[in-house]
């Protein structure tokens, strides 16, 4: 079997936002970029499925700004290979991207499973797991919770509502869309990390985005008001307590 | 003439609120665009869904085993043909785990923009404009729709279901369509695990998010619920790690609760976690940073560390209970 994961930075929403004079976009002098926390799960899903069933897991994402740490933590963890795709990617987005990460793709190994997040939280167009599966005519099934290979194809859970989930069985190759990976993402010391940055090497490899990037433009760009409904209790620990007791107590519920 | 379509959802014959958001939306829009809307029911027992959705113009029916659940490769294609049929310029499609896939995948098919997480909609001056809802709530952006042709991925929430509802009865039509083999193929439902508290029917839940740490200190939560009498539920992350079983998850993926009491500990607020919890009579939030969405929609808030404030609270709780 034959994994790749796309990993994908994103900005920090810890930090503040702030949008830019233009009115359009997130003034990128504050931003601090991590990867996409789900895609944890994604990698994770890739190296469970190595360690139960054999293969090789390849990660691979785009240049940005800290995107070598997180290949090499990827390596850390238990991927085989790190790839860096290269290249001015300031106006490509979903459907440019999956144009991309196809072109790198092809020729596509006959067992190649492709894992991606579900969905970023810093894309309008969005999941280019949908895109890519379209452009490569491979299956796609999204808010995968589970994954298992069998009878020379995959049976895949999906996340429904309420708690309640549906099965798959999925032709190969195929591209997932991850939610969750059936445990929760391993944790890799620093100084594993730091080790594997003395030894692995991440391939970069320099790609040319498509003359065509996305068609949708943004008007504006803004903080949404703040409806700020919630009452705020304020006071040493002790105080707010009562306060809360208090309201609980006028409802009755204590 | 072109139309405007809205795709109903509909799990185990219920159909969703998000369906009658969305019809009622796109009946504010096809009134101001003049513009006919037309609602699609797609699966095996379609029609009883179609007998629900008098607001729509007229309802689009395909009976099919194969569309029972919504699968990116089959109901794509079958999308794309009623599309081409009623002429639709713009097509509404529900932001949940079900139809997962679905709006860029129609995207991809009929090369429309699409617009994910959309959560307002409005026409200026004939033109279509979307707010999308971005970076987990926490950034707006208006996108004009170029020629007021796109599809659109609604974000649960984002508009009132009564305006979608109708006693009048369906119009419905069942136009011919091919369906697709397929190469995923749906199998079974899985149902929640049985045999743990059954967080839907709580009046009180104390719920947990990251800002919780470690699993050690879920006792904390335990303990406050013990005093309330009430049980804890948590947010996806906790789930996922593990410290709290998928029963107890709140949100899109996981229940939608309507508790007396939710007091939400360490949670951001993010729009899946809302989802499930909105409707809940009291919320209470606790979280360090004043700016967090949760108290967009909590009642009361404190921004006291949740380790400092679960504590005193316990105590306090007990003291009035020892002095009634
Ligand atoms: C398709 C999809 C489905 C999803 N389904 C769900 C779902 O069903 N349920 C769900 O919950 N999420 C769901 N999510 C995930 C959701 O987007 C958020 O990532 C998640 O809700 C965040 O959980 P959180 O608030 O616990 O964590 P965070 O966003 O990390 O927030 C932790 C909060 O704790 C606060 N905090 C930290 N320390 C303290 C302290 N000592 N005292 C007080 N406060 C503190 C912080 O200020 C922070 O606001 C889904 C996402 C997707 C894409
Ligand atoms: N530029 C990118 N580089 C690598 N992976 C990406 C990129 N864009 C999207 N992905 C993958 O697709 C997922 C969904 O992102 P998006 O399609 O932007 O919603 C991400 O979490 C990644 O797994």
């Amino acid at each position: 079997m034959n994994y790749f994961v796309l990993l994908k930075m994103v900005p920090d929403t810890v930090e503040e936002l702030e949008v830019s004079a233009d009115n359009k976009s997130l003034n990128s002098e504050f931003l601090r970029f991590k990867l996409n926390d789900p895609d944890e799960h994604a990698l994770e899903q890739a190296l469970l499925l190595k360690e139960k069933f054999g293969g090789t897991v390849t990660a691979v994402a785009f240049e940005a700004p800290e995107v070598d740490e997180v290949l090499f933590t990827a390596v850390a963890k238990g991927a085989d290979k790190a790839v860096k795709l290269a290249g001015d990617f300031s106006n490509v987005r979903g459907p440019a991207c999956a144009q991309i990460v196809a072109s790198y793709l092809k020729p596509l190994p006959a067992d190649a499973v492709i894992l991606v997040q579900c969905q970023a939280i810093d894309d309008l167009e969005g999941e280019i797991g949908v895109y890519l599966a379209d452009m490569l005519q491979l299956p796609y099934v999204g808010l995968v919770a589970g994954v298992a290979i069998e009878a020379g194809g995959l049976t895949v859970t999906k996340e429904f509502a309420g708690g309640m989930r549906g099965e798959f069985s999925v032709g190969l190759p195929a591209v997932l869309g991850i939610q969750a990976a059936e445990k929760p993402p391993r944790y890799v010391p620093v100084a594993k990390v730091r080790a594997v940055m003395k030894t692995a090497k991440i391939e970069t490899v320099d790609v040319t985005p498509p003359e065509t990037p996305g068609v949708l433009a943004v008007e504006k760009m803004y903080k949404p008001e703040v409806a700020g409904r919630a009452e705020m209790i304020e006071g040493s620990p002790e105080e707010v307590a009562g306060k809360i007791v208090a309201i609980l107590a006028e409802r009755g519920l204590v | 003439m072109s139309a405007i379509l809205v795709l109903a959802e509909h799990l185990k014959g219920e159909v969703s609120e998000i369906s009658f958001e969305m019809l009622g939306a796109a009946r504010k829009l096809g009134d101001e665009l003049k513009t006919p809307v037309l609602a699609v029911a797609l699966g095996r027992d379609a029609s009883a869904v179609a007998a629900k959705l008098g607001a729509a113009d007229s309802v689009l029916v395909v009976e099919d085993a194969a569309l029972e659940v919504p699968t990116v490769e089959v109901t794509g294609p079958v999308i794309q043909q009623l599309m081409e049929q009623k002429q639709a310029a713009i097509v509404l499609i529900p932001g949940t785990n079900l139809a997962w896939g679905l709006g860029a995948k129609l995207a991809a098919l009929t090369k429309l923009p699409y617009v994910n997480f959309c959560h307002g909609l409005k026409v200026d001056n004939g033109a279509v404009m979307v707010t999308s809802q971005l970076y987990g709530g926490k950034i707006m952006a208006d996108v004009p729709l170029a020629g007021n042709r796109g599809i659109l991925c609604v974000l649960p929430g984002s508009f009132p279901p009564d305006a979608g509802k109708s006693d009048k009865a369906a119009t419905i039509e069942k136009p011919a369509v091919n369906v697709p083999a397929p190469k995923v193929v749906f199998k079974k439902y899985i149902e929640p695990a049985g045999g743990d508290v059954d967080i839907t029917k709580q009046d009180v839940l104390v719920s947990v998010g990251r800002g919780i740490q470690t699993q050690d200190n879920i006792a904390l939560a335990e303990e406050l619920a013990g005093v309330l009498g009430g049980a804890v539920s948590g947010s996806r992350p906790v789930i996922d790690q593990g410290w709290l079983p998928l029963t107890r998850q709140v949100g899109k993926s996981g229940m939608t609760v309507k508790p007396k009491l939710y007091l939400a500990l360490g949670i951001s607020g993010a729009p899946e976690h809302q989802e499930g919890m909105r409707g809940a009579s009291l919320i209470v939030a606790v979280n360090t940073d004043p700016k967090a969405p949760i108290f967009d929609i909590a009642h009361f808030g404190t921004t006291t560390d949740l380790f400092e404030l679960v504590p005193a609270l316990k105590e306090a709780i007990e003291k009035r209970k020892q002095g009634a």
